[in-house]
């Protein structure tokens, strides 16, 4: 392939060129990398977010590429400013037929809300997602699952707003509303469902550890613990409050060693969903030590039993209305929510955006207030 | 005349020639027991001793090698059940599956095989594999006239693994205390234990034997680099250099006592050595062995002898900065 006079060159002129190519390929890559680190900067920069007094190592950090990336569903939200009543207007619950949760809206208002539940829910089915094809006189009918299931979605949107205050407005004004968790989609993501035991041949603690799965965050922890947790209440806390204290392991008061690491799991799931680490709530050191914890372990704390009541009085009872093709893999369960349904992997929800503020309708239980 | 180069991590000359069979004492069959056909192998003289065998085969090595095997193939073939005997799965997930130790509610009792029994049975034979392979160290050392410093070394290692998986779980009266087989699943065990039981790095056995063991680390460092730097001197000839002194160790005593004003001696140093290394797993097996048993949480533990420190600052991010500020979104 080569000319015969430079085959015959390399042949007479023996020469190891590999020593020297690698040293060269080798430098040579290093100065080009060095310098491109000092003309472009370091692409893993963080930035931390200090959570806990200097010296205990707590802090949040986060690399510059993404965090101050928005989140990508916030651009798809639709909201609209309620058009206050002035009195006199008639109801949705006198024109329309079976009109139970949002019966004390006015006309304009009710419209409102539906058209926006429509872009939150169900953009590309429309109305007919819940009220089927007919003609506006059937919209009243109760005969597809879709409607019953967001009229229970209501109450437990207007159920949060009011009574879990305390976690949905912590930091400041935020709320929910259907978005919150659907995100345009007729299914929220993130949405869990019975798998344990994960294990055949297997019973006791064997058989519901040691396997990557979706809900043990691809560990090798306990796949029940949201199960446990935020649907059976089960007891999270696992650690001696005295130095020394009798018991023997999963007795009365005494956790195993099984379920500090199924806790773990749960805590594991915490910082995936929220995007954090143990030191955005605990001081790592003693995680138990309720002196030692920030405001937003409180928080949390609030959101555990928020998540129990949600799954218990409304996701559950809902499994007898649902189609078989919305249940459980396994078990043909309800599917259930925790804290990734609606944070989906941020401290806020949609970093914080106030989703409540247009939707007075959906912040009470009772008649709303407009201002 | 060769002139050996020393100043390198690799071995750069070795003798390859009649395989040593070693001796074979009068009044015994050592001799027979020793099995395999040597051979020799560059590869491993960069590293060791170019020569692969005999091998020393004896009763110790038969026992520790049956019952090894047992609890390797109960292991695996436990975790191959649990993925259904699938092969693919078996290797995906080899990582994660574990054979666990029986569920809490089971005590010291006997549990059903398919929740810890196979543990309980699997465990039995590594206790034997594991202290027939301690005795066969004190044997080899006895055949060969030697001290047992390696026997001792080993029961050292033994201790800990006595502590996790039979002294403690019976003090805390449960199996369930004792460490799964598995990849991560002993690592989560390893991390569950420390948040269990209040932070065990507020446990001062746990403390020193990490001072042992990083100790080790830096006495292997320091050692070796010495020997590699004095052997133009002959110091790799430590024995010799023990007996009889010469420049290699006059050079290597004279570095050190110039760098930090004490310094070991040729043999002493091995004590050294030997005394951190042993300590490692003495110090970390009382630590484990007090957990559970006579302290329940560390960290209170520590609070009451004064040795965990009070940080002054406040808790949560809102002191310190904002999320909005955080994510960009505002200064």
């Amino acid at each position: 392939m080569l000319p015969k006079w430079f085959d015959k060159w390399n042949k007479d002129n023996p020469t190891n060129i590999f020593g020297p190519a690698i040293l060269v390929g080798v430098a040579g890559g290093a100065i080009f990398a060095a310098a491109m680190v000092v003309a472009w900067g370091n692409p893993a920069q963080t930035a931390s977010l200090q959570t806990g007094p200097r010296g205990t190592g707590m802090s949040v950090p986060e690399f510059n590429v993404v965090r101050t990336l928005p989140d990508p569903t916030i651009e798809d939200y639709y909201t609209e400013e309620p058009y206050v009543p002035e009195g006199g207007e008639e109801l949705a619950g006198d024109i329309y037929e079976n009109v139970q949760v949002l019966g004390a809206l006015t006309d304009d208002n009710f419209n409102r809300v539906m058209a926006a539940m429509t872009q939150w829910v169900s953009p590309e089915e429309g109305c007919a997602y819940c009220h089927g094809d007919g003609d506006l006189e059937t919209y009243g009918e109760d005969t597809l699952y879709t409607k019953v299931v967001a009229r229970r979605m209501i109450e437990m949107t207007q159920n949060i707003n009011e009574n879990w205050d305390g976690h949905v407005n912590a930091e400041k004004q935020v709320g929910v509303n259907c978005y919150t968790c659907h995100r345009g989609e007729n299914v929220p993501s993130e949405i869990w469902f019975k798998i344990s035991p994960v294990n055949a041949s297997a019973e006791g603690w064997t058989a519901n550890q040691n396997r990557a799965t979706s809900l043990s965050q691809s560990t090798s922890l306990p796949s029940d613990a949201l199960e446990k947790y935020l649907l059976d209440g089960e007891t999270i806390a696992v650690h001696s409050l005295e130095s020394r204290e009798t018991g023997v392991p999963g007795g009365e008061d005494y956790a195993s060693i099984q379920d500090a690491e199924r806790t773990y799991s749960l805590m594991n799931y915490f910082a995936n969903s929220l995007g954090v680490n143990c030191v955005f709530c605990h001081n790592s050191r003693a995680f138990y030590d309720g002196s030692q914890v920030t405001p937003q372990w409180s928080t949390a704390s609030l959101g555990i039993l928020m998540v129990q009541e949600l799954n218990n009085d409304y996701l559950v009872p809902l499994a007898e209305t649902y189609p078989e093709e919305r249940l459980g893999p396994i078990y043909a369960d309800a599917p259930k929510a925790a804290c990734k349904t609606c944070h989906k992997g941020y401290q806020q929800p949609m970093q914080g955006m106030n989703v409540i503020a247009d939707w007075p309708e959906l912040a009470t239980t009772e008649t709303p207030v407009y201002e | 005349m060769m002139y050996p180069e020393y100043q390198n991590i690799f071995t750069q000359v070795q003798v390859q020639g009649t395989p040593e069979m070693g001796m074979d004492d009068a009044g015994n069959n050592m001799m027979e027991e020793r099995v395999g056909k040597p051979f020799f192998n560059t590869l491993a003289g960069l590293f060791g001793n170019g020569q692969i065998g005999p091998y020393y085969w004896g009763w110790t090595s038969m026992v520790a090698f049956g019952t090894g095997l047992a609890w390797f193939f109960i292991v695996g073939f436990n975790m191959l059940a649990q993925v259904g005997w699938s092969i693919p799965q078996f290797i995906r997930q080899l990582f994660w599956l574990a054979l666990e130790p029986p569920s809490p509610e089971y005590g010291l009792t006997m549990p059903p095989l398919n929740d810890g029994g196979w543990y309980i049975i699997a465990s039995f034979f590594l206790l034997i594999s594991v202290m027939t392979w301690l005795l066969r160290a004190y044997l080899l050392a006895e055949q060969h006239k030697m001290g047992k410093h390696i026997f001792w070394g080993f029961a050292a290692a033994v201790w800990l693994f006595l502590v996790l998986g039979l002294f403690r779980p019976i003090l805390m009266g449960s199996w369930s205390e004792a460490v799964p087989y598995g990849i991560f699943p002993h690592l989560d065990w390893t991390t569950a234990f420390s948040i269990r039981y209040g932070n065990l790095y507020y446990n001062p056995f746990h403390c020193l034997s990490i001072v042992f063991l990083y100790g080790s680390v830096l006495l292997f460092c320091m050692h070796g680099g010495t020997i590699l730097a004095v052997t133009r001197y002959g110091g790799d000839r430590e024995l010799e250099q023990i007996y009889d002194r010469g420049t290699a160790t006059e050079r290597a005593a004279l570095f050190w006592r110039w760098t930090m004003g004490f310094n070991a001696t040729m043999e002493g140093i091995h004590r050294w050595a030997w005394w951190f290394a042993v300590l490692t797993p003495i110090t970390g097996g009382i630590g484990i062995l007090l957990t559970g048993t006579v302290v329940d949480n560390w960290f209170i533990w520590a609070q009451e002898h004064n040795f965990a420190p009070i940080y002054d600052g406040s808790y949560g991010y809102a002191d310190y900065g904002s999320y909005e500020a955080f994510i960009g979104k505002e200064n």
